[in-house]
């Protein structure tokens, strides 16, 4: 240390963060040298998204310490982390499309005399700081809803350095832009680290990290398992190693013994399609009784691929068969009557009535099965939902529960339950990340869950970002990168590092 | 791991024992779906609220017991200020009658706001079906069409207002303002702003004020009648819970399987079909046909649905409690009609029940029940 380069702008020592029943962050240490890009490597669920809430000030540590600067510092929100200079580009840009360009720019620190807004003022400053960034072609005056994504970041960067920020973070910045584009980015990331600014660089993309890193910090289970690794020199295979193997023992169901495959009819099949923009070519088959696993990145295209299927997207090509007849495309409706059923990515705002009990959760999809001419047997309704909490565990067994009041395992169960009240009727199970929001004890219940529901015949189509889950649960592994199914095989066949490779390497072009 | 944390955070208070170690990060891997759950025995956990058939709807109708209590004082106040003037048989049914027509208009925009829409048009709607059902052409086929007429024009307006909604995509409230607008300005087109009275061989339909079963005259049994039809469709039926499931989580309801639009449209000619039967109840009333009908009764009718305890975002809300909402709007009326009051201060008093009723009901729903 010593020499006044290699003091740190940023450290980070022991920082724990504690979420009932995860340790999110189980004693991080990191540090970040003034100018550098310091990448940031782990799988879903290490705690990257955790670490950068807490130095966007958005999470308080429960121990731990953070010197800036030279100085310790408390980011007790949003705002003192801005004020110490500390600015974050989330994943998702967080700008207003209504407001322009130059009001974006200044949001929250507006330039103003009494209350009125200079607008005249903001506007020079935000060309001014487009030019530092090598887009003052941007017009300051420009609605942000009407700029493309590329053009978004390039504000985003403007407001981080209107406030002055010496570390910045960012959040797959790459992940919604073109190839060019990132090109582009790399260019404004020099620029600002040969001015002194430190960038903590979040990415997915091996590749990218080679070309635009410094140095490495890799974090599995809350931990950082590797600090300030050189970015250019160190293998694949070293930084694979590094992320996979995780402590968290998770329990899968075991499988089956194989079955002839003409022992088992094709229960989906998916011809060709594609949705442009997200993924081409999909072409895919689950057998009655099997569990197939896609696995892939955010953004690869593979929660689209589910929700197509199951009518939620229309298609632009191709078509999706349930027991070797079509179901008619971008209906939802249509693909419940011929027997698919789906637990979506996001619980909350996709699957749940937040408002509604248990029981008003469970029959939704299949209230007609209690009704004659649109009358509800609610004594029937009720008996069959008691019939499923029991089959499922759910805890507290109770049908009149508010549903808000379960834990995430506990809804993911309520769920499931959903479409399995006319189990005959179910052929089809699509399950988008089932086990997100889901404590680790009541994973492995789910996964028997999921596995007994095969047993019985139902086809289950999994996508989860964590692929020891697929590779646990699947019996047969698709791998999607970039809106394309890239590798198809046995799950016993494969590897976590090999599957990681095919997913992270890829993508690096 | 906000889910998480509220999730086990949220049921605290309530949790019985077994579930409580559900909840716990005690990171258990034995796979516990095949476990027998604890205390399924005798002197097990306890019974669930309201086990059977009533433990499909959650609980909540607690609130209406507040909205009683509301009713029951202003009937003191009544009593305490006006002790023989009010409790007589013919205020009491000058009551029900002037709630009867808003009433069944609030019937059909609570369906709509638990949907998660809302419906601006009723008033205009409901003077514009009492306007057709009183032409002179419409007349000549006698009291019989002129109802059914009243109830066609009200719900083809909603099945119009549905449709620019469900399937134009426009917002609930532009869509329905510009109903309020065009069919309070056709209504006057079609009367030349006049007032049309019921001929006197349409007397029939006059009737319905003037006949009265047990004392009480027939437009308040369609009151009670729709009233009753309402919680039944709202509760019963897999309508009713397609409502509360379009208007708490559109996106749910649609991944669920359920057709959303179909199902708004539906939501819409609903609350149309009840301006048509409120117009039957009001030319029975008046004996009129009047494009002057039903003058800002939207905001009555959204009114009485909120103080009612239902949300105005849509997927929680009670028929009862609109029904109850109504009755304490009447009653301030019929109160300061009686005891000679203005009225700029009853119009003070109603937005003061809005606020408080609406401030009272947040503060139940906080504290656990």
């Amino acid at each position: 240390m010593g020499s006044p380069e290699t003091e740190p702008l940023l450290l980070m020592r022991g920082i724990v963060k504690q979420f009932p029943g995860v340790r999110a962050l189980d004693g991080v240490d990191l540090d970040v040298r003034p100018g550098e890009v310091h990448c940031l490597l782990g799988q879903n669920g290490a705690g990257k998204s955790t670490l950068i809430k807490v130095l966007a000030g958005a999470h308080q540590p429960d121990e731990g310490e953070i010197v800036f600067a030279g100085e310790p510092v408390r980011l007790a929100g949003p705002n003192a982390a801005m004020r110490a200079g500390i600015a974050t580009i989330y994943q998702e840009l967080d700008l207003v499309d209504g407001l322009s360009v130059a009001e974006n720019i200044f949001l929250g620190h507006e330039k103003s005399t009494l209350g009125f807004t200079r607008r005249g003022d903001a506007e020079r400053a935000a060309r001014e700081l487009l030019g530092r960034l090598g887009h003052a072609e941007i017009p300051a005056r420009r609605e942000v809803g009407r700029l493309p994504a590329a053009g978004k970041q390039v504000v985003s960067m403007a407001r981080a350095l209107s406030h002055e920020a010496r570390l910045l973070v960012m959040d797959e910045p790459s992940a919604a832009l073109a190839h060019d584009e990132v090109g582009n980015l790399f260019r404004i990331i020099r620029e600002l680290t040969a001015a002194g600014v430190a960038v903590i660089y979040i990415s997915h993309r091996l590749a990218e990290i080679r070309e635009i890193g410094d140095r490495v910090t890799v974090l599995k289970d809350g931990r950082a398992v590797a600090v300030g690794l050189p970015a250019r020199t160190t293998s694949t295979d070293e930084i694979v190693s590094l992320m996979t193997g995780r402590d968290v023992e998770y329990v899968f169901p075991e499988r089956p013994e194989p079955v002839a495959e003409e022992d088992r009819p094709e229960v989906l099949r998916v011809e060709h399609l594609t949705l442009p923009g997200s993924f081409e070519d999909v072409s895919l088959s689950v057998r009655a009784g099997e569990i197939v696993g896609l696995a892939g990145l955010v953004g690869s295209g593979r929660s689209e691929i589910l929700e197509t299927v199951y009518g939620a997207r229309r298609p632009a090509r191709g078509r999706v068969l349930i027991d070797g007849r079509p179901v008619r495309p971008g209906d939802t409706g249509a693909a419940v009557r011929r027997g698919m059923g789906m637990a979506p990515e996001e619980r909350k705002s996709q699957a749940l009535l937040m408002n509604e009990t248990v029981a008003g959760n469970v029959t939704v999809a299949g209230l007609s099965r209690y009704a004659s001419f649109g009358w509800l047997d609610r004594r029937r309704e009720t008996a069959d939902v008691r019939r499923q909490i029991e089959a499922l565990d759910i805890r507290p067994p109770d049908p009149a529960r508010p549903v808000v009041t379960l834990s995430g395992g506990n809804q993911q169960k309520v769920v499931l339950a959903r479409w399995l009240l006319g189990s005959a009727g179910l052929r089809l199970l699509i399950l988008d990340e089932p086990t997100r929001g889901v404590d680790v004890g009541a994973r492995a219940e789910l996964y028997a869950v999921i596995r007994e529901l095969a047993g019985r015949g139902i086809g289950v189509l999994l996508v989860s970002s964590e692929v020891p889950e697929v590779l646990g649960l699947a019996d047969r592994v698709l791998v999607v990168r970039e809106g394309r199914i890239v590798h198809t095989g046995d799950a016993r066949a494969l590897d976590e590092a090999t599957v990681l490779n095919m997913i992270m390497e890829g993508s690096a072009l | 791991m906000t889910e998480t944390s509220q999730g086990s955070g949220g049921s605290a208070p309530r949790t019985p024992p077994e579930g409580r170690e559900a909840d716990g990060p005690d990171g258990r891997l034995v796979s516990l779906a095949k476990r027998v759950p604890v205390g399924k025995g005798p002197g097990g956990p306890r019974p669930p609220a309201g086990a059977g058939a009533a433990a499909v709807r959650g609980p909540g109708e607690i609130r209406h017991l507040g909205l009683a209590a509301a009713l029951v004082l202003l009937a003191g106040v009544g009593l305490a200020t006006q002790p023989e003037n009010f409790a007589t048989s013919g205020n009491v049914v000058a009551i029900l009658v002037l709630a009867a027509t808003i009433g069944v208009i609030t019937v059909g925009q609570t369906f709509v706001i638990i949907g998660g829409g809302i419906d601006l048009s009723v008033g205009s709607v409901m003077a514009l079906a009492s306007v057709w059902a009183t032409t002179v052409a419409t007349q000549s086929y006698g009291p019989a069409v002129m109802a059914l007429c009243a109830i066609l024009v009200g719900t083809g307006t909603g099945v119009v207002s549905g449709l620019l909604i469900s399937y134009g995509r426009l917002v609930p409230f532009i869509a329905t303002l510009a109903m309020l607008v065009a069919a309070r300005g056709l209504a006057q087109r079609m009367s030349d702003r006049k007032t049309q009275l019921i001929r006197p061989e349409n007397d029939a339909l006059v009737a319905l004020s003037t006949t009265r079963v047990l004392g009480l005259p027939l437009v308040v049994y369609i009151f009670a009648a729709v009233a009753f039809a309402g919680w039944l469709l709202l509760n019963r039926t897999t309508f009713g819970r397609r409502t509360f499931a379009v208007g708490g989580n559109p996106e749910a309801a649609r991944l669920a399987g359920i057709d959303v639009r179909r199902h708004t449209l539906a939501l819409y000619a609903l609350s149309g079909f009840c301006c048509g039967i409120a117009a039957i109840i009001i030319m029975a009333r008046t004996t009129t046909g009047s494009s002057t009908h039903g003058d800002l009764y939207e905001l009555d009718a959204i009114a009485a649905v909120i103080i009612g305890g239902t949300l105005l975002t849509g997927g929680r809300g009670t028929v009862v409690g609109s029904i109850l909402g109504v009755l304490i709007f009447t009653l301030i009326t019929n109160l300061f009609i009686l005891n000679g009051l203005q009225t700029s201060d009853q119009l003070i008093a109603k937005g003061a029940i809005i606020v408080a009723a609406v401030l009272l009901q947040r503060r139940g729903l906080r504290s656990p029940t």
